[in-house]
């Protein structure tokens, strides 16, 4: 269970969240819809810790973890995963060393020994086929030279490889074809257990078609102003967010 | 003139020693050379191209000189100044720049000489590797001076390795290493300096190049306290082609100073050049190149590139590309960088769970590849690949498959 309480958070000293209360159970999934600049990667890049964002006030707690104290990887290795908005390209890293490397990791916070070779690339390949990549992006660099469809894949890819109990979806739909959206949304699903949570940002309603939410929240100048089920994800799709700022106003 | 003032004495207390023990053609060079470091003295931070390294303060320490004899077996290819099958007259001094300070010290102090000579037309089947081993308690300076001889349509591998026991006494190592290559030789040749702290190198390459030669130079510093290679290349025959590569790792209190000069004396010359740095802690590294296009060179091409990453705020990089170009129909570029890690790189990597010390591995070695990928011999780049990744990890390595290590 992730729980938010009066988070405030800035970046590069303008403050983007402003007061945020969310808390996500366990197997639920809570879509998170605003307007560009509203705060909705803010929070996702405050969840995982990235370092350019700073809390200024609030807590997150995730299955009782008092998270904000936690490094980045200590947060990876608890169970949050975060598909990021622009999967980042690192010449010279293999795909396969870089997911060695995570798979392991991760095996050593809990106790576990390293996977041997054998077992990590069968492991590889099952995951793989799971998600439909391609076996050569594999011994390429991460992300590089990967089109924009391969680079969300690669993604999801990444969360069967690591089988978090918390995600984060941040704009996986932008840029994606119909078909790649599918089929992303469809690798997210097949991975998906009882237990897993997750949160997912986006523009649009296309991607919920795939991926039910339980909870649509609308963040609107860093605060959640409205939530509801999932039929408020279709009426802003088709009305926008501006009945919205004109009920608050 | 302080630290000069001790090699001077040394000199004239040790040259009759040195003379009795070494041969003719080393002596014929050896009280003209004296007579250069004696006026001259230790170069100081205004020469320009020893503007990045204190060399006075280097050999100001009491080192004892090592006269031990070398013992080399005569083996194809492989011989000592002494057994040369050749007359070295025509070739030992020659190409070596006689008013650098260091090349004169070590023409006045080297008693031995290694010749690598490959004749006409032939291929070395294997190899040749040279592991110059420091060894011992006391403070002590060793000063080696190679000849390689490559003629005419010849081809050789070279691998040499400058290793020191862990812990080590200071060492002072001066190199001179003249590399003469006929018209169509092929040569592809690599230093590996694995040592201390406390071990100096002083090493100064000089390569001649004929007409449709191909050589390849890669310096590696994995390991060092001081570390200054100079390499200097005379493209004097049409069609010749070098390629300079330098892979510096420095951490702690290395230094690692690079300074290359290529002189495009004739036309339809190519030259390449990528020195990469990764340094950390307080390391700090210079690279100084210079790519010289003479007036009739005509055609020229040239490329030098110099990477570098701070990985620590206290490390620091000073890069000096050059080109001076008299000619008007030429191909060059340079270019260089210095930055740091790839903060969104590594904040992927660490949400994806892997340990921040791990990323920042992961993140130098990528970086250093491409130095290491363009070494043709493949065990060797093999090998490397491991010693990089080791030496990023903060291991020693002791190579498995050397008896010395045993």
């Amino acid at each position: 269970m992730l729980e938010i309480k009066n988070l405030h958070a800035r970046v590069a000293g303008k403050e983007i969240l402003k007061g945020i209360d969310l808390t996500i159970q366990d197997g639920e999934i809570h879509a998170i819809m605003g307007t560009n600049g509203a705060g909705k990667s803010t929070l996702s890049n405050v969840i995982v810790g990235n370092p350019v964002y700073e809390v200024t006030e609030g807590s997150i707690t995730f299955n009782g973890q008092d998270l904000l104290a936690m490094k980045t990887e200590e947060r990876a290795h608890a169970g949050i995963f975060m598909s990021f908005q622009t999967p980042i390209e690192i010449p010279g890293v293999s795909m396969t060393n870089f997911m060695r490397a995570a798979v392991n990791a991760r095996r050593q916070a809990q106790g576990k020994e390293p996977l041997k070779s054998t077992d990590f690339l069968k492991l590889m390949r099952e995951k793989r086929q799971l998600v439909g990549i391609d076996q050569k992006l594999m011994n390429r660099s991460v992300n590089e030279g990967f089109s924009g469809g391969e680079k969300k894949r690669n993604e999801i890819f990444q969360m069967a490889m690591l089988e978090p109990s918390f995600c984060i979806l941040d704009e996986t739909d932008s840029g994606l074809d119909v078909d790649a959206l599918r089929i992303v949304a469809e690798g997210f699903n097949k991975l998906r257990t009882a237990e897993t949570s997750a949160m997912i940002i986006t523009h649009y309603q296309r991607l919920l078609d795939y991926i039910k939410p339980h909870f649509v929240h609308v963040l609107i100048d860093g605060k959640i102003v409205k939530t509801e089920g999932p039929e408020l994800a279709q009426k802003i799709e088709n009305e926008g967010f501006d009945w919205i700022k004109a009920e608050l106003s | 003139m302080k630290a000069e003032q001790q090699y001077i004495e040394l000199y004239r207390e040790a040259a009759e020693t040195i003379t009795q023990r070494s041969c003719p053609v080393m002596n014929a060079e050896r009280d003209a050379a004296f007579g250069v470091f004696q006026q001259q003295g230790f170069p100081t931070q205004k020469v320009e191209r020893y503007k990045y390294t204190d060399v006075a303060a280097a050999f100001a320490p009491n080192y004892g000189l090592s006269l031990g004899q070398l013992d080399i077996q005569p083996s194809r290819y492989i011989y000592s100044f002494k057994d040369s099958p050749i007359n070295l007259a025509p070739y030992y001094n020659k190409i070596a720049d006689g008013a650098d300070s260091i090349t004169a010290l070590n023409t006045a102090l080297a008693h031995e000489g290694l010749l690598i000579y490959v004749p006409r037309n032939e291929h070395p089947e294997a190899p040749i590797q040279i592991d110059n081993w420091l060894r011992g308690t006391a403070a002590t300076m060793m000063h080696r001076r190679t000849l390689i001889l490559l003629e005419e349509g010849s081809e050789a591998t070279i691998v040499m390795n400058d290793k020191a026991d862990h812990p080590s006494p200071h060492f002072l190592t001066t190199q001179v290493m003249e590399i003469v290559c006929k018209a169509n030789v092929h040569l592809d040749i690599y230093e590996i300096e694995e040592t201390t702290p406390l071990c100096s190198r002083f090493s100064n390459v000089y390569i001649q190049e004929g007409r449709d030669s191909v050589v390849k130079h890669n310096v590696i510093t994995l390991q060092g306290g001081l570390s200054r290679n100079l390499c200097d290349v005379y493209l004097q025959g049409e069609n010749a082609e070098v390629t300079l590569g330098g892979c510096a790792i420095g951490s702690r209190q290395q230094h690692i100073d690079n300074n290359t000069l290529i002189q495009h004396q004739v036309p339809r010359c190519q030259s390449n050049e990528l020195y990469k740095y990764v340094l950390d802690d307080q390391a700090v590294g210079a690279f100084a190149g210079k790519i010289l296009v003479e007036k009739d060179a005509q055609k020229t091409t040239s490329q030098e590139t110099n990477a570098n990453l701070c990985a620590s705020s206290e490390a620091r990089m000073y890069t000096q590309p050059m080109l001076e170009i008299y000619a008007d129909d030429v191909k060059c570029n340079h270019g260089s960088t210095v930055g740091v890690l790839d903060q969104t790189a590594l904040f992927y990597m660490l949400q994806r769970g892997i340990p921040e010390a791990e990323a920042r591995t992961l993140l130098k070695n990528a970086f250093m590849g491409q130095v290491i990928d363009q070494i043709q011999y493949r065990p060797l780049r093999d090998r490397l690949y491991v010693k990089v990744e080791k030496r990023f990890r903060g291991e020693h390595e002791k190579c498995e498959d050397c008896r010395l290590c045993k």
